[in-house]
């Protein structure tokens, strides 16, 4: 652990949320005291399509302490929505799900009735005498089964520019002579989130059609807005309030119907409703990462310069909803390749819509890509990272941009360094460790820039402490410890005077945490705002008395250590709280907006990265234990390392569960998921997780925006299922293409 | 959860008093099976006997047997000297179950009494013979990866699902003797006989009847210590239910194997002893060979489901690699 710890500098911050977190101290959105609360629990369909025909509720009604089951038959309606018809059929397509809205079935899961008690427990066991009956469809489920029906998105359709429309670049005909090549088909099954806190909601009305709801989600403006639109509100009626997030992975990026469900409840029992979801219940609620299916076919010349890449993924939406993905995406911009053809479709199936999660379409393109490109290596007898990086992108090829900065080659040779990736064998099965196969494997990372419009307030009090504010989120990453360093930075203040506030939505407008967004885009209205207050202060600074301070020829303002100096020379300056005395003032604020410009025009900006994987393979018993990783990635500057690293390691962690674990089998008899427990969908354990190295090359992009810094969160998890699998493949010779990588497929 | 009455008795004739009368009425130890039942609505006990203040805690080695008190904690069991020094294939089952949190609360006679982990069965949605007699087995043609390979001879199952635990795995390789104590006095029960094969009523596990309660098992001393090892096969390093499971024993003397013993968790409906292993490897020098050999011989009576024709394989390698480290052969 000593040597990991050496690559981070002493100068990171602890989590400012940290002590809070540990000591429970924390409030998370189920934890809010609120007075009159009731609690409510879903009762879900048992059929994946149908429609309902009874729900009897009468011995439900009567138990201890139940005030209402809401369903269909009684729901409020929902001003937003359009009024409920008798014979409306089927949405159409791009309707998101509208929970107790008709008797409609489209997914096993589904909530069909709520329970609303005084306490938990009394509405669990109410739950449980709601009999619901219905009339029964036939439901299809099964991917491959129905992957002939597969088509192109209506989206794509409509849409000329869609990233997701059909791509090629050159043609067959000038990719030269293809000398080797290989073709092969890589799944990836449905996989969930499944963070440890389960999705929970408190949604309070108050008189005047104020509500407010203590919510787990990944943006509060984003929420506050649909909730605003859905009930006919003014936007500033509705507050929403998510401080702590026990992990989101993209599942909250959405308004779910349970959050529905919940305010729904609360404005026709005119009482404050507290909902939790079970954690079967998570498995149908919040989305998930679509079975995928991809093919890729790949050609080379036989010197190990690609010639052309086919890659074709298809991806499972729901009957209602297309969710659109970057699966096939990163084939057009990795390498450089004369010839690439993309081609993206989507199968309904009556299954709910999913949705984003961790390194969303690129996580499960790049284990295809990634794979692929191992499997053309190895069929061209050359080390997989020559082969990389023979085919190095030094521009994107894609839009025939230079790229805004791009380090990873860098990152492949310290990667490789640090892993000692020159003892790897080409032969699979040549090394073994007390009777196990020892192999390596790699693949690169890489995630689009996002940067949206960001709005921070930043605050200087009376005793020269600092309040910065903004509506993002934490659901997990340290927020409030990176914008706490950009903050003490600029301001020249020591991190502790200055804390950070998030996740309300009456806070200055931020984006949602989602995209690797949050760094680039509230990092960086933090830095501008922080720059405006310090040159403000620096400004009211130049109006006070000199006093014994000896006058700087030039009266530049230089900050540090709380106070302002006339210029970097000064031995005497004058500090943030006697600035604002001097000037009568209680508090001197600023709120600044920070947004992209036409950069993104002039240049291609992605993060990037690579993972190093060594694993361990029983002959046996096929069982796989990751025995070292080590991760380097290219984001730019790095704003707090201590963090970063944690965030690194997360997404490791997740690639490990994705390669290896992570599976929501369905017995699509019923068209229900049988794996709805954490005895049965499995994540890695402390005992699966080995030492993971992280390193960066932390060099700003200046290209980006004022922080030279681009996000991490995405390319943490993206290629490591690919690095592990290829590793697998050089320990056993076995090409795995069906994620998870479990003993049954090895043994 | 319905609502239930909780009881407190002090002693094992006044907990037996308690259930003997009320079949819905459920002895509760440490509960880390039992309340995830609950919770599920999988069982409703009308009565929860807390018996966690009778005194059966104890662990004590007596003539020729190590005594083991149904209420000792798994995680006790596991550090205990004596049992350690005497029966340390029992300890690396122990410890290769559930977690460190869950073995400092689980008991022994709980780890005896855990449920199948069958998805069929925690899914009240979905037909479960053992959960509800008569409505099917859900697992019969659906999703049953980690289903059961072995059958009772000449029945149809009805009820597919394995058995979860990996103590009773070491248990029914070793000679161990159950105690149990119910409203017609005291009985001692085999360890083998213990647990039931699927037959015609999935919904009984073991032969306890109304009111019984296991008291301690008995595990008899034997020449496995040197040579005795449980390997785990399971879709992570820890906190999983086992793939497949092996307890294997050996006694070895002079490059020879003079008594053996095998059995195997993850594989039928209760733990799965492979009783013609002792006259197989019986005056056998160890070798891989001999090995899978025998390993093969007890996989042709194995019959495989949709999903999990890979455990007849893994079944078979899970036993060389255990027979091997217990024999100390690479």
């Amino acid at each position: 652990m000593k040597k990991q710890l050496d690559n981070v500098p002493d100068t990171s911050l602890n989590r400012v949320d940290g002590a809070a977190k540990v000591t429970g101290a924390a409030t998370y959105s189920a934890e809010y005291k609120v007075p009159g609360l009731v609690h409510a629990v879903l009762v879900t369909s048992t059929i994946a399509k149908g429609s309902i025909t009874a729900i009897e509720s009468q011995e439900a009604e009567a138990a201890p302490g139940v005030l209402a089951v809401i369903s269909h038959l009684n729901a409020i309606t929902v001003p937003g929505w359009p009024e409920r018809k008798q014979s409306a059929g089927r949405a159409p397509v791009g309707t998101a799900f509208r929970v107790f809205y008709d008797p409609l079935v489209y997914f096993d899961g589904q909530p069909v009735a709520m329970v609303i008690a005084g306490t938990h427990e009394q509405a669990m066991h109410a739950a449980s005498l709601v009999r619901v009956t219905y009339k029964r469809e036939s439901h299809q489920t099964h991917f491959e089964k129905n992957i002939h029906k597969a088509g192109v998105p209506l989206n794509v359709q409509r849409s000329k520019s869609s990233p997701f429309q059909d791509y090629e670049r050159g043609t067959a005909a000038t990719q030269g002579n293809t000398d080797v090549k290989i073709e092969a088909e890589y799944t990836i099954p449905t996989q969930h989130h499944q963070p440890l806190e389960p999705h929970a909601i408190i949604a309070v009305w108050e008189a005047g059609d104020k509500l407010t709801v203590y919510d787990k989600n990944q943006g509060v403006k984003s929420v506050q807005g649909q909730l605003a639109q859905a009930f006919k509100l003014p936007r500033e009626n509705v507050q929403v309030v998510s401080k702590y997030i026990g992990g989101a992975f993209g599942s909250g990026i959405r308004v779910w119907p349970h959050t529905m469900a919940a305010v729904m409840a609360a404005s026709q029992l005119k009482r404050p409703v507290k909902l939790v979801l079970g954690r079967e219940q998570m498995f149908t609620s919040v989305g998930y990462r679509p079975y995928t299916v991809q093919k890729i076919s790949m050609g080379a010349t036989k010197d190990g310069r690609l010639t052309g890449i086919v890659h074709e993924g298809t991806g499972q939406t729901s009957m209602y909803e297309e969710h659109l993905e970057r699966t096939v995406l990163a084939s057009r911009a990795l390498y450089a390749c004369p010839h690439v053809t993309t081609r993206y479709r989507l199968l309904s199936l009556d299954v709910n819509t999913p949705t984003w999660m961790r390194g969303p379409g690129d996580a499960t393109g790049v284990f295809a890509l990634e794979s692929a490109v191992d499997e053309l290596a190895f069929a061209l007898k050359m080390d997989p990272l020559e082969f990389r990086l023979k085919n190095y992108a030094e521009s994107d090829p894609e839009r025939n941009l230079p790229w805004s900065a791009k380090s990873l080659r860098e990152c492949y040779e310290l990667g490789a360094e640090k892993f000692r990736w020159q003892n790897r064998m080409l032969e699979p099965r040549s090394v073994t460790q007390n009777g196990w196969l020892m192999g390596y494997g790699m693949a690169s990372s890489l995630y689009g820039f996002h940067r949206h419009p960001s709005k921070a307030r930043a605050v200087m009090q009376a005793d020269g402490s600092v309040i910065v504010q903004s509506a993002t989120m934490d659901i997990g990453p340290g927020t409030g410890t990176a914008m706490t360093r950009i903050a003490a930075k600029v301001l020249g203040v020591n991190a502790k005077k200055v804390r950070f506030e998030l996740g309300h939505s009456s806070l200055p407008d931020a984006p949602g945490q989602n995209g690797s967004s949050t760094i680039p885009s509230v990092g960086s209205a933090v830095h501008v705002a922080c720059e405006a207050l310090k040159n403000k202060l620096i400004a009211l600074a130049r109006e006070m008395p000199r006093g014994s301070r000896p006058t700087s020829q030039e009266w530049s303002g230089v900050v540090r250590n709380g106070e302002v100096f006339g210029s970097a020379d000064d031995k005497e300056g004058v500090s943030y709280a006697d600035i604002l005395k001097y000037h009568h003032l209680n508090e001197l604020e600023v709120t600044e907006e920070s947004k992209a410009g036409a950069e993104g025009n002039q240049y291609s900006m992605y993060s990037f990265g690579c993972h190093f994987v060594e694993v361990l393979v029983s002959p046996l018993t096929g069982e796989v234990r990751v025995t070292r990783v080590v991760t380097c990635a290219d984001v730019g500057a790095i704003i707090n390392y201590k963090t970063a690293r944690s965030q690194s390691i997360g997404g490791v962690v997740g690639g490990i569960g994705m390669a290896l674990m992570e599976h929501s089998a369905m017995d699509h008899r019923f068209g229900r998921y049988v794996t709805t427990d954490f005895a049965n969908y499995h994540i890695p354990v402390h005992a699966d997780i080995p030492p993971i190295e992280v390193y960066y090359i932390d060099k700003p992009d200046e290209h980006v925006n004022p922080i030279g810094s681009k996000g991490l969160g995405e390319i943490a998890i993206v290629g490591v299922a690919a690095a592990v699998a290829n590793a697998v493949f050089n320990a056993t010779g076995k090409r795995i293409r069906e994620l998870p990588i479990t003993p049954d497929k090895l043994v | 959860m319905r609502p239930f009455q909780y009881l407190r008795p002090k002693t094992v004739p006044e907990a037996i008093s308690m259930a003997a009368d009320d079949p819905e009425a459920r002895y509760i130890a440490g509960g880390t099976n039992l309340v995830d039942l609950m919770k599920r609505g999988i069982v409703s006990p009308t009565k929860l006997i807390d018996i966690n203040h009778l005194p059966l805690k104890k662990i004590e080695h007596r003539y020729d047997r190590l005594r083991i008190g149904a209420l000792a904690l798994n995680s006790d069991v596991a550090r205990h000297k004596g049992v350690m020094a005497r029966q340390p294939l029992l300890v690396q089952a122990l410890l290769a179950g559930a977690s460190g949190q869950l073995r400092n609360m689980a008991t022994v006679g709980g780890n005896l009494l855990q449920r199948t982990r069958c998805s069929y069965f925690y899914d009240l949605a979905l037909p479960c013979n053992k959960r509800k007699p008569g409505s099917g087995c859900g697992a019969e043609g659906g999703v049953n990866r980690t289903h059961a390979i072995f059958f009772p001879v000449d029945e149809k199952p009805a009820c597919l699902a394995v058995h979860p635990s990996d103590m009773c795995v070491a248990l029914t390789a070793l000679d161990t003797v159950v105690v149990v104590t119910g409203p017609g006095g005291e009985r001692r029960v085999q360890m083998r006989d213990f647990h039931l094969l699927s037959t015609q009523r999935p919904e009984l596990d073991t032969i306890l009847g109304p009111g019984e309660l296991v008291t301690a098992i008995e595990v008899l001393d034997n020449a496995f210590v040197r040579h005795s090892h449980y390997l785990k096969v399971r879709d992570r390093a820890s906190y999983a239910f086992a793939l497949v499971s092996v307890a294997a024993a050996l006694q070895m003397d002079g490059g020879r194997i003079w008594d053996a013993r095998l059995a195997l968790g993850g594989v039928a409906h209760k733990p799965w002893r492979y009783w013609a292993i002792d006259l197989m490897l019986r005056g056998q020098a160890p070798s891989e060979k001999l090995f899978r050999d025998v390993a093969e011989h007890e996989m042709k009576s194995a019959k495989a489901l949709e999903d999990n024709a890979y455990k007849i394989r893994l079944t078979s390698n899970a036993m060389v690699a255990a027979l091997k480290t217990a024999a100390g052969i690479s």
